[in-house]
Order: C-alpha cells, then sequence, then structure tokens
C-alpha cells in the first residue's frame, strides 16, 4: 500500500527519531502484548532506564542486554494490544528505541508512544522485514529500507502531528495556554 | 440525522453533530487512575505544568492492582498517591473498596451520556452504564487531569445484535468469549462495540459488565449498551440522574453489523496465548489446571460468585489444585458474605481473598511456575500475563471456573 499523498508529512521532532546509523531491527510477531514488552510484576517501576532492563523479559531475554541506543522494533499486526500500560513504550524509550514499525497498532499503545516520543510507524508489510535487518526510514519520501529492500509506509494520522513536533505530549501541552475543550 | 450512541454522546457534549472519523477535543466527565499507572500520570501532570486538577469533584483515585502493598516500590507508590490525593483533594478510596472499574461504576461515578477515562484498558466496562469509557495512558491521563479535556477520533460502531436465550450454565462471559473469537483480536481496533438485542436486555448489570469489559479484547475504544430501565435501576441512589433515551438510531451508519444468537452457545474456554481462541468446553475439557481464579472486573460480582456457588453445591474443590476466589469489590464481598458464600466456599476449600485484582495481572500474587496451568474468569490469558511465561492460562465463565475447581481438569460446568 502507498502512503496517501493527500495528508502532508512533517517533520518528525528531534525526540522521536532518528533511526541510528547501524541500527538493526528485533522482529516480533503478531499480536505482542503490552504484558509481553513489560510483565505486570515491573510495573512499580516508573523509570525508563530501570523499565528497558526488564522489556521482553520471559519473551525475548536477549533483548535488553543486546538492544542498542536507534535499534527499531519491527512487529505484524495489532502490536501493543493489551494493557494501556505506558512502561510498555517507556520501556522501549529506556533501551534507547525510538521508532516501531508494524502492519498494525493496538490504539492505546500507539497513542502512548506518540506521546512519550516513540514513532510508531504503521508498514503494510512489515512482516516481510527480517529480525536484524539493517534499516533505514525516510519519513519524507514514504518508505523504510530494510536489507537494502524498500518499503511503503503510512503518514501518522494529521491531528497526532503536532504532538510528535512537540516531542510528545507533555511538551504539546506545555504550549498549551487555555483548556482546549469543546464546549461542556 | 441518524446517529449512533457514541456521535450522540460526543454531539451532546461538544453541541454540535459530530460523526464517526471527526477528532474533537472532548470534555470529561470523570477520570480514574489506579496505582500501577497511577504515579506516573501525577508524574506527567506537574511535568505538563499542572497545578489543580480540572475539577476534583470528578477525578477519583484507588489502589486495586498491588494491595496491600506487597513491596517497598508499591508501598511508595501509594504514598505518592495519597499525598497527591490530599493535596488535590480528590476522593480516594485508597486500598478500601475494590478493583477500579467496579468501584467507579458502584459509585455512581460513570453514568448514561457521559464521557470518562481511566488510566486502565478495561475502563471499557463503564459502557454498561450507558457512558463512552476509555482506556488511556499515562501521559494522556496527565493531560486529562489538567484541562479536563482529551483528544478523541470518535470511533465508528460495531453494533453486536444479540438473540436467544441463553441454555443453562452457559452466559455473558461465555457470550463475549465467542464474539471475541469471532470478531477478533484486533478486529474492532479504533471502533466501539454496542451490544444490543432481547438478550442484551434481559442481562442484569453484572452481564452487561462483563460484555463491555472485555470489548478492548478486540482492540475496541468502548463497549457500550444502551440505557434502559436495567440501567436506570441501577442509578438509583448512585447519581441524581432523571432518566433519558439514549440509543443508536436503527438507520445510523455502522461499521458493520454483526448478529449472535445464544440459544445453542456452549460453555467458552478461550486457551492461551490469547483471548480471541475460545472454543466450545468440551474441546479442551479433562486439560489438567494447578490454579483456579475466580473474580476480576470481569467476573468477580455477587452474580457470577452466586453461579460458582450452585455449581459447586455440596461439593468441595480440589484439594489437589488452589482455588482462589475474590470478589470485586467491598459492596460485592458484603453480599457474597451475607449469602453465606464465603463461608461455603471456605469450607469447599477455597482461599477467598479481599477485593483486588488478584492473580489477574501476576503482578501482586497468586502467580503461577513454569509449567503450570491457570483457569480464571480474567479477562486476558496472554502469555506470562500471571507470572511464568512458561505457564498457560485459560479464561472462562465463572460456572466453567468453578465446575473445573471441583475436579481438577477443565470440566463443562452442566455435568457436574
Amino acid at each position: 500500500m502507498a502512503a496517501k499523498k493527500s495528508v502532508p508529512v512533517r517533520k518528525i521532532a528531534p525526540e522521536a527519531g532518528p533511526v541510528a546509523k547501524n541500527a538493526r531491527t528485533w522482529k516480533f510477531g503478531d499480536d505482542i502484548d503490552t504484558d509481553a514488552i513489560i510483565p505486570g510484576r515491573f510495573l512499580t517501576i516508573n523509570n525508563p532506564d530501570e523499565l528497558a532492563k526488564h522489556a521482553f523479559e520471559g519473551t525475548r531475554d536477549e533483548y535488553a542486554k543486546k538492544v542498542k541506543p536507534g535499534d527499531v522494533i519491527v512487529g505484524g499486526r495489532n502490536f501493543g494490544c493489551g494493557s494501556s500500560r505506558e512502561h510498555a513504550p517507556l520501556a522501549l524509550v529506556g533501551g534507547g528505541v525510538k521508532v516501531v514499525v508494524a502492519q498494525s497498532f493496538a490504539r492505546i499503545f500507539f497513542r502512548n508512544s506518540v506521546n512519550v516520543g516513540v514513532l510508531p510507524i504503521v508498514c503494510p508489510d512489515a512482516d516481510k522485514i527480517a529480525d536484524g535487518a539493517a534499516i533505514r526510514l525516510d519519513i519524507k519520501e514514504g518508505f523504510i529500507e530494510a536489507d537494502n529492500k524498500k518499503y511503503a509506509i503510512e503518514p501518522v494520522p494529521e491531528f497526532m502531528q503536532g504532538i510528535i513536533d512537540a516531542g510528545g505530549l507533555v511538551e504539546y501541552a506545555k504550549n498549551l495556554k487555555e483548556t482546549p475543550a469543546c464546549t461542556r | 440525522m441518524a446517529a449512533t450512541i457514541v456521535e450522540k454522546i460526543f454531539s451532546k457534549k461538544c453541541g454540535r453533530e459530530i460523526r464517526a472519523g471527526e477528532v474533537v477535543m472532548a470534555p470529561l466527565d470523570g477520570a480514574m487512575i489506579h496505582d500501577i499507572t497511577g504515579p506516573l500520570a501525577i508524574q506527567k501532570f506537574y511535568e505538563m505544568g499542572g497545578k489543580t486538577v480540572f475539577d476534583k469533584k470528578r477525578v477519583i483515585m484507588l489502589f486495586d492492582h498491588q494491595i496491600p502493598a506487597d513491596s517497598i516500590e508499591a508501598a511508595n507508590n501509594h504514598v505518592y498517591m495519597r499525598k497527591f490525593a490530599a493535596e488535590q483533594d480528590i476522593h480516594n478510596y485508597d486500598i478500601n473498596e475494590g478493583v477500579c472499574h467496579q468501584v467507579t461504576i458502584e459509585k455512581g461515578r460513570a453514568a448514561p451520556g457521559e464521557i470518562v477515562v481511566g488510566a486502565d484498558s478495561h475502563t471499557c466496562m463503564y459502557g454498561a452504564a450507558g457512558a463512552f469509557a476509555t482506556g488511556i495512558g499515562s501521559t494522556d491521563m496527565g493531560f486529562a487531569l489538567k484541562f479536563g479535556a482529551l483528544y478523541f477520533k470518535v470511533p465508528e460502531t460495531i453494533r453486536a445484535e444479540v438473540s436467544g436465550k441463553f441454555p443453562r450454565r452457559v452466559g455473558a462471559k461465555d457470550l463475549i468469549l465467542a464474539i471475541a473469537h469471532d470478531i477478533g483480536a484486533d478486529g474492532a481496533t479504533y471502533k466501539a462495540i454496542e451490544f444490543t438485542g432481547k438478550t442484551v436486555r434481559k442481562l442484569d448489570m453484572a452481564g452487561r459488565m462483563t460484555l463491555c469489559n472485555m470489548a478492548i479484547e478486540m482492540g475496541g475504544k468502548a463497549g457500550i449498551v444502551a440505557p434502559d430501565k436495567v440501567t436506570w435501576e441501577y442509578m438509583k441512589g448512585r447519581r441524581k440522574m432523571r432518566p433519558f433515551a439514549l440509543d443508536s438510531d436503527a438507520d445510523a451508519t455502522f461499521a458493520e453489523k454483526r448478529s449472535y444468537d445464544v440459544s445453542d452457545l456452549e460453555p467458552q474456554v478461550a486457551v492461551p496465548h490469547n483471548v480471541d481462541t475460545g472454543v466450545p468446553v468440551s474441546k479442551v475439557a479433562g486439560t489438567h489446571v494447578d490454579q483456579v481464579f475466580i473474580g476480576s472486573c470481569t467476573n468477580g460480582r455477587f452474580e457470577d460468585l452466586k453461579e460458582a456457588a450452585e455449581v459447586l453445591g455440596k461439593k468441595k474443590f480440589s484439594p489437589k489444585i488452589r482455588t482462589i476466589i475474590i470478589p470485586a469489590s467491598r459492596d460485592e464481598y458484603l453480599k457474597t458474605l451475607k449469602a453465606g458464600l464465603i463461608e461455603k466456599f471456605v469450607k469447599a476449600g477455597a482461599l477467598v481473598e479481599a477485593p483486588c485484582c488478584g492473580p489477574c495481572m501476576g503482578g501482586a500474587f497468586g502467580l503461577i511456575a513454569p509449567g503450570e496451568v491457570s483457569l480464571s474468569t480474567s479477562n486476558r490469558n496472554f502469555k506470562g500475563r500471571q507470572g511464568s511465561t512458561d505457564g498457560k492460562v485459560y479464561l472462562c465463565s465463572p460456572a466453567t471456573a468453578a465446575a473445573s475447581a471441583i475436579t481438577g481438569e477443565i470440566t463443562d460446568p452442566r455435568e457436574v
């Protein structure tokens, strides 16, 4: 599926990227739930660096030891389903991961990721990307390149771009001067 | 112009006609935080420059996941939250009332036509009270606490029309497991699921809560049941509200319509490690279990425990396994106690705990070891959800759980 041209593609805030030059992919399958990303017994921890030590514990134990800043998580369908725990994207942030590519995302994880400065990228062909692949992201042109093959990506929903541009919801909210609600 | 319940709720709140797909900053009627996601939400609230919450009467706090504090870290989180509650003068139910979602509805903190958010994915349960309710992350909650509003992409609605009479020992949990199997783990992503039809109309609030609770297991943003006599009767004494009509128009635009007939529905069991894997109990009958958990926001109400007690009859729970029973709230606990069921469960060999999330989240107690099997009335059976990633979790109804706790293996509740 080609990226929709009608939505303007804007810059990603520096906080949300970039993918490191020597980045590798960490490939996961369909329906990766937030319990797999960070198990419930670690949720008393709120510090991203500490959470990162337990990311994917029991699911893929070598991840926490070997992940490098700028690496990219690649998932299949419904990535981040289940619990609303923001500890899940935070556990990725703690390991220096700023980009997750998947065929589709669960709604809360998608939003939490944007809010904490992780860029969730929808790539309909993400399942074709290999584990450990060299990866490069070109938001402007709307594709990712993994092991020298190009895959189209979808633009981020327009209303979320402002939050991404700000580097997350906290920074975005700091700039809001008044209660922005529609009439009660 | 024809509209779904969800579109009507957003239109009313925003004072203009709103349809699915629109992105709106909508005002909030309520916000709930608990001991796991609350500390981060409070932290984000402050980081955003928050000084006072948008409306202290609309924010509630309670602890349910790790209570009484099971670690110094948990105790510290509780202290941090209590301090925030005192500073902001918001209602803190602390460790005293039970599982957040049950308590929120019981205390009248979610009502027909309202928009309520909770920092927990199963917030969608308040749709049983006719509210649009959805789970959000901690940063969104920080924003919600500060501004009393949040961005929503107004969801399309899947209308699930249910007909037929439930066979004996088959109920709402079996239905929602069957629906999850049909729709799939991501079949309702970004959508609301509206439960309707004669069978839903006849369901009590407990059953409706079970249905709406599990909308998220299909990726749903919300589950909702149009308020009716049952809803308004439940709201009495909880909220001073005059009943009003709120239902989807027949000619509203739905993402899709699905119909279900429960007349021949068998008890369902979701097998590891996904929720949309429901099969008739007969397919997995005889599977050995090590632990049975009856409780949680999905199935910890008096009606659920009564059903379990009926299945138990004069029998005992198998001494070879652990049977853990946890009412969802103080009110449900008291109802169960007064009906004599707590004594019955204890005498039958169960461990009955005070209201909390219990083994559901695999964070506090009741964790399973590698190779062990848990049968649970809760809502998730993900790998590692209740402890070891080398363990297995099956999901079922209170009736099936009770029957299986008697025999020590997965058992059809119609056969005990």
